[in-house]
């Protein structure tokens, strides 16, 4: 019994503990020992965070109230101290009491939840718009605003990443915006369904083929913000991850005048690019 | 099984019965053919077990240690989850138990169809081995086996495996699910029409509901699973291109499909050990189920939510807003049945006399399990929050706790419930704590890490992870060890069982097992209830 409230215990304090953690992480990538969510760099995800951070209270105190309830039963009802059992089979106050209850628990949840779904849903007026197309096994990035510009961005190997730079995260192309800016970006899948996905910014959005999604992200810091593909796309799915580097203004426009320059001629043609299937060139 | 309490002498004598190998082969007899899918589902569960250590081997440091090429990887994860659902819970929980115990429980000779029965018994058998055979034939290029995940989405399981191992995982699924519906026709037949006298629908055992409601989401839901993937096999071998938007279809049609099969299949899944636990925890708490026609109820309207659901899979697939605002209500709505069975177990408890044997250790760490993956779970429903969490570690954590652990330890919690019934031998209590106790620091060990990581965004199905979660990966493979030690202690005490031969009483467990097994001999009669039993 004892093992059994010590164990509860534990597991309580680090579901709490979960709710606080955040801030410790890192700033766009993950770190060691991290038990919450990544650190907030939109608006959208500290919404999100607000709002996890709501619900692990409430999902706590249920979980919890069930934990008590086992302990004591077990410790008031067992055949030692408690020989002859009760006949009592129902209670209706009790049980209308704990069906309307948790309606109500669920209603709260339910209209919190809305507000959060539809901020996230509703995309403001877009400063500028990025496209990436999902590949086995690298990203396609387009830049439609600025001369649609093309460049793919693949993972770094052991050999080609430098010091300081995450294994499996880092990659050669960056995807680069400009902060405090209202990024929409645009996905679509160019061979199976892959997913855009940068947990700091709270956005995962499906790469489907032959299907236009979008969503937005609006960076409040300037720095590395690294994801990773989320849906099981073949071979090299752990291998094709998402990295954006937010800039000022200034260094933005400087990046994209030089990369209108260097990908003049489209994206450098790439070996890998035809291992597994061809792309559909429609979605391109 | 010479022993008989209550069949009239003789009264058997003008049904055959068959011996040697020709009683499993040719098996009519409920019984037998319950012990067959419990076998069945134990060797699968050898397989399905070996592959998840393999996964866990993996990923116990960052890197690819034993999967070179990481579609392997994907073939085992896929593996993995197909083998655990289709030949392991589904044939114990609905086949084996359901089998073995539906008849006993509502005083009935046998099921309705006991040939069907048969051949719902050995179309299993033809699927496992098509789905074992799909992992030696050409899949992804250059590689063999299925590696789509056990979702099979197109375009992966389309034009990112030309080679036909996907073609024998979706004949596999088309037999096991021509299984599933032949029982699950003749359990709903056996219910409906073979009750004992006075057994109205609102005096069966929970356990009898839980299997009816299962059985009518089967034939409701498999359909649909025949369906989509028939439409899969047409695309990938005769040029359709239903999930193929280069052709006019959409990957997302398949989604939708599978799905609304794939959702209600998680509560065939957990339904059955609801059953179980309520029937455990009446009998070791001597005192009736609280609030019946609650919980009754409480299934019937989890069974019929579950159909309206199934799109919180595929939040970020680019639903409109608004489908996604009904999905998260339709989804939290589901808690409030589901904690009416909690509380209804709770309460079943409160003012009892529990005696803590190994059937009642196994319900309450279910209880305590299956809270975690429901709370989880109302996370999760929530399509805001599930931005960041889908496709994460968040997910495998909360359907392994109310799958692997909450279904795991129905089916546990229904092995030691009903072995001596089912054999005639008791099993050593010590043993059976050892082995709950090890099963339940290990899984919890394996699994509740697995929430950090996908907080932190780690992705499912990766064969390699950034360093940033090696920790935790770490933890969550020590876990996975301890686990299997605690597989380990069950097999022994069931070695331990059939050397001691402890016999079992025909109730060994009190007056608080009210159910009709209970006043059977153990094991019962091959041939029982020739003369029905009358309900009061």
């Amino acid at each position: 019994m004892r093992v059994v409230s010590q164990y509860i215990a534990i597991a309580f304090g680090l579901a709490v503990l979960a709710g606080a953690s955040h801030a410790v992480a890192g700033f766009g990538e993950p770190s060691p020992w991290q038990i919450g969510l990544q650190h907030a760099n939109t608006p959208v995800m500290d919404s999100i965070i607000g709002f996890n951070d709501v619900l692990l209270y409430i999902l706590a105190a249920i979980a919890g109230l069930v934990f008590v309830l086992l302990v004591v039963v077990m410790v008031r009802f067992n055949t030692y101290v408690h020989p002859t059992p009760s006949k009592r089979t129902g209670n209706w106050p009790l049980e209308v009491a704990w069906t309307l209850i948790p309606f109500c628990i669920v209603a709260f949840i339910v209209f919190l939840s809305f507000r959060l779904l539809f901020f996230e849903e509703d995309i403001p007026r877009a400063d500028l718009t990025v496209k990436a197309t999902g590949h086995q096994w690298f990203w396609g990035y387009s830049y439609p605003d600025h001369g649609n510009f093309k460049f793919y961005s693949e993972m770094l190997n052991d050999e080609s990443r430098k010091p300081g730079q995450p294994r499996l995260l880092a990659v050669n192309n960056d995807l680069v915006v400009p902060v405090n800016k209202v990024v929409r970006i645009q996905v679509i899948g160019g061979d199976v369904i892959h997913s855009f996905s940068v947990p700091s910014f709270g956005i995962k959005i499906d790469a489907i083929p032959g299907r236009l999604n979008e969503t937005w992200f609006q960076a409040t810091r300037e720095g590395m913000y690294y994801g990773q593909c989320s849906e099981l796309c073949g071979m090299n799915h752990s291998f094709m991850p998402i990295a954006v580097r937010v800039v000022s203004e200034q260094e933005f426009n400087a990046w994209v005048e030089d990369a209108k320059k260097k990908y003049a001629q489209g994206p450098a043609s790439r070996a890998t690019k035809t291992a597994g299937l061809e792309s559909t060139g429609a979605n391109e | 099984m010479g022993r008989t309490t209550t069949t009239v002498p003789g009264a058997g004598a003008a049904h055959d019965r068959p011996v040697g190998w020709r009683r499993f082969v040719y098996a009519t007899n409920h019984k037998d053919i319950g012990t067959l899918y419990l076998l069945f589902a134990l060797c699968a569960s050898l397989v399905g077990t070996a592959l998840s250590i393999f996964i866990r081997l993996e990923l116990h440091e960052p890197g690819l240690q034993f999967f070179t090429n990481p579609q392997y990887y994907n073939v085992v994860v896929t593996a993995h989850g197909l083998v655990m659902i289709f030949f392991v819970l589904m044939p114990a929980l609905i086949g084996g138990f359901g089998n073995w115990m539906v008849p006993l429980m509502i005083g009935a000779p046998d099921m309705a169809f006991p040939r069907l029965n048969n051949l719902s018994f050995w179309l299993l058998v033809a699927s496992f081995t098509m789905f074992i055979s799909s992992a030696f034939f050409g899949g992804a290029p250059g590689t063999t086996g299925a590696g789509t995940g056990w979702t099979l989405y197109p375009l992966l399981s389309t034009k990112g495996h030309p080679g036909p191992s996907v073609d024998f995982v979706i004949l596999a699924l088309h037999l096991a699910g021509a299984s599933s519906i032949l029982g699950a026709i003749n359990f709903i037949t056996t219910i409906l029409n073979m009750r004992a006298p006075g057994m109205t629908m609102h005096k069966m055992p929970l356990y009898v509901w839980s299997i009816l409601i299962t059985a009518t989401m089967l034939v409701l839901a498999l359909p649909v699973l025949a369906g989509a993937v028939t439409m899969l096999l047409v695309d990938r071998n005769f040029g359709a291109t239903f999930f193929d938007p280069q052709g006019g279809g959409d990957p997302l049609l398949f989604q939708h499909l599978f799905w609304f099969f794939g959702h209600p299949e998680v509560y065939i899944m957990i339904l059955p050990a609801f059953g179980i636990i309520s029937t455990v925890i009446a009998t070791f708490s001597r005192k009736p189920i609280f609030g019946y026609l609650g919980m009754v109820y409480a299934m019937v309207s989890i069974g019929l939510i579950g159909f309206v659901v199934w799109a919180h899979h595929m939040y970020t697939v680019g639903l409109a807003a608004d489908v996604q605002a009904y999905f998260v209500a339709a989804s939290l709505v589901i808690a409030v049945p589901t904690g009416i069975k909690i509380f209804s177990w709770i309460a079943t408890m409160w003012g009892g006399s529990i005696e803590f044997r190994t059937p009642m250790l196994w319900a309450i760490g279910f209880i305590f399990l299956f809270t975690v993956g429901g709370v989880t779970g109302v996370m999760l429903a929530n399509a805001g929050v599930d931005r960041v969490l889908q496709d994460t570690y968040f997910v495998v954590a909360h359907f392994h706790y109310v799958l692997s652990l909450g279904a795991v330890f129905g089916i546990f919690a229904g092995w030691y419930y009903w072995f001596p019934k089912m054999t005639g031998y008791m099993l050593s209590e010590t043993i059976g704590h050892v082995h709950f106790w090890v099963t339940f620091i290990g899984v919890n060990i394996l699994f509740f890490p697995q929430h950090f990581l996908g907080l932190a965004g780690m992705p499912r199905r990766v064969a390699d992870y950034p360093d940033a979660f090696e920790g935790w990966n770490y933890v969550s493979s020590i876990g996975a060890y301890v686990a299997v030690l605690g597989a380990l202690i069950f097999f022994f005490g069931l070695a331990e069982a059939f050397y001691r031969k402890r016999h079992a009483p025909d109730n060994p467990w009190g007056e608080g097992a009210t159910t009709l097994e209970w006043t059977l001999s153990s094991p019962p009669p091959f041939h029982q209830f020739e003369v029905l039993p009358r309900i009061k």
